[in-house]
């Protein structure tokens, strides 16, 4: 950038201040790019419908008001019932929570096997695992459909936990075996010498070595399952509903006047919960993304 | 191959040991005496390690048999075998502290608080490793690893111990240190151990009984001494020993009693070398000679030794010995001379050669004739 043959430690540092200063400002520029959309749903839900219909989009609201979300928590109308978001909200954590902890457990013993007892085809079995991660979701809807009449649990949360169980495993299994690969294999060897088996040294070995993964695991599997709305509308009826297929109710079935005061309220109790996760164990979630090994 | 042992606590019998199509270990035939110290030693790839493992039960034999204290143990888990293993790379459970490793073994097996509490602090004390009970592997140096790797295979007092390379991972002089507390603990236990390396030396220093080991095949089985001065074939004669056996083709000629050796050389007449107690060499033989018996002419004289010019190559100065090498056969000849030696590259300077100690190897089958 500048001339060396005239270069002055001072002229360094002021390049220095410099690069910073264009960096942040570059840097702060795409935070308030990707805060814009958030600061116009969180300012129009605090304000009365006359207001929006009168301001201006960017505009602070002049009076606050939760009224819109207090209607967007228990009195918008889905179709023909007008309670609101919560019931749903509660299908929602019924539905999310066995299901990532269930998915999770299973890819946890999967990438276990798969990366520390390696059998005959062991890697055959785990391309075609990582292969389920690949087929989009539309292709699985109708033999999913038939699948769940079979089992009797059409249209009920245990069948959309069924659904989300078998559809993550796929990622969950990826993420294990990958974080499980990079460990010593002598380790199950002297394992196996000291007199455990095979769940005691899962349990008692592996398990514990495990949090980071485990935190990857759960956000990425928390966040899919939470926000998924196809599985959620094919394979749900009325009273089983999870908020993702709820919110698109409230949103498109409002006749007259449109409450984008309430819609947005609503988006954003929806939307809540994976951003609560991720707040709280996003450090976890870089770290495990990074680190994979245990120094033995 | 295998000596007949009345007592042997680990004996191998005619084991093969194949993935898929592939051989890794064919018939292996080892047995070992209450106390040995057995080295399995050879390059990478020659199936040592997969031998441990199988004698530890880790992996599954193709055929044959292992007995551990008299007992067949072919079908046996690890661990039911009595067998304790310390690993390259220790394999220490990385988030239980250095306590919670060493009596790991006997929790799972149900040994109860107080006896546990027990063994723990005898082999603490034993390894001096008291100060690190409560730290976690990845707090320790590896040489604290290694000990504790030590302490978890000390605590369950086993019939066998088994060693996978377990100084590889440490820095040369640490290496030596521990070779030594190796040495020290398996005199102090009067302990049987299978000791898996690739460092000619440490199978040297340690062994009681050294199996060497190529390709999946057994080479030769004796103590450090009969492996150093009888090798059995020319993979052995050029593996064992540092600097290796100089090993020289020549034509071998009845001479009276014995035979007369004559070696081709660039840069002077041929040199010819005489044995007496040679017997029945083929014409064509290679010959192996140590570099210490090649010395100075001037220091060394007596029965067996040959006093012979050679043009000197290269002076090597190694601080106690100076290694001088001159070209014969065709190949570079290495001479173990004293540190203060007189010799310089490109002169005339007499060598004995000790002929008492010189192997003779069939040039074809490789396999050693005297």
């Amino acid at each position: 950038m500048t001339d060396n043959s005239t270069y002055a430690p001072s002229s360094r540092q002021w390049q220095t201040i410099a690069l910073r200063f264009g960096l942040y400002a570059i840097l702060l520029l795409f935070a308030l790019y990707y805060l814009m959309p958030l600061f116009v749903m969180i300012t129009t839900s605090l304000k009365s419908l006359d207001e929006i219909r009168t301001g201006s989009l960017i505009a602070l609201p002049r009076d606050v008001t939760f009224e819109a979300w207090r209607v967007a928590w228990s009195g918008a109308c889905t179709g023909i019932k007008c309670e609101g978001l919560s019931p749903y909200f509660w299908n929602s954590v019924q539905l999310a929570v066995p299901a990532v902890v269930i998915s999770t457990m299973i890819g946890a013993l999967n990438g276990y096997v798969i990366a520390q007892w390696r059998f005959k085809g062991a890697n055959i079995i785990f391309s075609l695992m990582l292969f389920g991660c690949f087929i989009p979701f539309q292709v699985v809807l109708l033999p999913m459909a038939k699948m769940l009449g079979l089992l009797n649990i059409a249209g009920t949360i245990p069948g959309l936990i069924f659904v989300h169980v078998i559809y993550g495993i796929g990622f969950t299994t990826l993420f294990f075996r990958n974080y499980y690969v990079s460990i010593s294999q002598e380790l199950v060897k002297a394992a196996k010498i000291d007199g455990a088996g095979f769940f005691r040294i899962f349990w008692s070995i592996f398990l514990p070595l495990s949090l980071p993964i485990i935190v990857v695991t759960v956000i990425w599997q928390f966040t899919q399952i939470w926000n998924d709305f196809l599985f959620g509308v094919s394979f749900s009826q009325a009273g089983t509903q999870p908020v993702t297929v709820a919110l698109n109710n409230i949103v498109n079935s409002t006749t007259g006047v449109k409450a984008y005061n309430v819609d947005m309220a609503a988006a954003i109790i929806a939307g809540l919960p994976t951003l609560l996760v991720y707040i709280f164990a996003g450090k976890y979630f870089i770290r495990g993304l990074t680190a994979g090994s245990v120094k033995g | 191959m295998a000596t007949i042992l009345d007592n042997p606590i680990l004996e191998i019998k005619n084991l093969d040991k194949n993935y898929g199509s592939l051989k890794i270990l064919k018939d292996v035939n080892v047995a070992i005496e209450d106390g040995d110290f057995l080295v399995l030693v050879g390059p990478s790839g020659c199936g040592k390690s997969t031998l441990l493992n199988c004698i530890a039960g880790l992996e599954p034999i193709t055929s044959g048999s292992i007995a551990i204290g008299g007992r067949d143990m072919t079908d046996i888990s690890p661990k039911d075998r009595d067998i304790a293993m310390v690993f390259q790379s220790y394999a220490l459970y990385p988030t239980m502290s250095v306590a919670k490793n060493i009596t790991f073994g006997m929790k799972v097996r149900g040994v109860e608080k107080a006896k546990r509490d027990e063994k723990l602090a005898y082999v603490a004390k034993q390894l001096q490793i008291e100060p690190l009970l409560a730290r976690r592997p990845g707090q320790l140096s590896g040489g604290q690893r290694q000990r504790v790797a030590m302490g978890r295979a000390l605590v369950r007092d086993p019939k066998l111990f088994l060693f996978d390379e377990p100084l590889s991972n440490l820095d040369a002089k640490l290496r030596v240190e521990m070779r030594t507390e190796i040495k020290k603990l398996h005199r102090e236990l009067n302990a049987s151990m299978v000791y898996v390396t690739h460092d000619q030396i440490e199978a040297m220093t340690l062994a009681t009984k050294i199996v060497v080991m190529k390709g999946g095949v057994v080479q030769q089985i004796g103590t450090p001494a009969e492996i150093y001065t009888h090798p059995a074939n020319l993979f052995v004669a050029d593996f064992m020993g540092s600097p290796a056996m100089n090993l020289v083709p020549s034509k071998a000629k009845k001479n009276g009693k014995g035979y007369s050796l004559t070696i081709e050389r660039d840069d002077a007449a041929p040199l010819i070398l005489k044995d007496d107690k040679a017997q029945n060499l083929p014409e064509d033989v290679i010959v192996g000679i140590r570099p210490e018996d090649i010395g100075d002419a001037q220091l060394r004289k007596g029965k067996g030794l040959q006093v012979s010019d050679c043009l000197v190559n290269v002076v090597e100065p190694a601080g106690a010995d100076t290694y001088v090498l001159m070209g014969l056969g065709g190949k570079e000849v290495v001479a173990r001379v004293q540190g203060e030696t007189h010799a310089s590259a490109g002169e005339m300077m007499p060598f004995t050669f000790n002929m008492a100690k010189v192997s003779y190897f069939d040039p074809k089958t490789g396999l050693r004739l005297n």
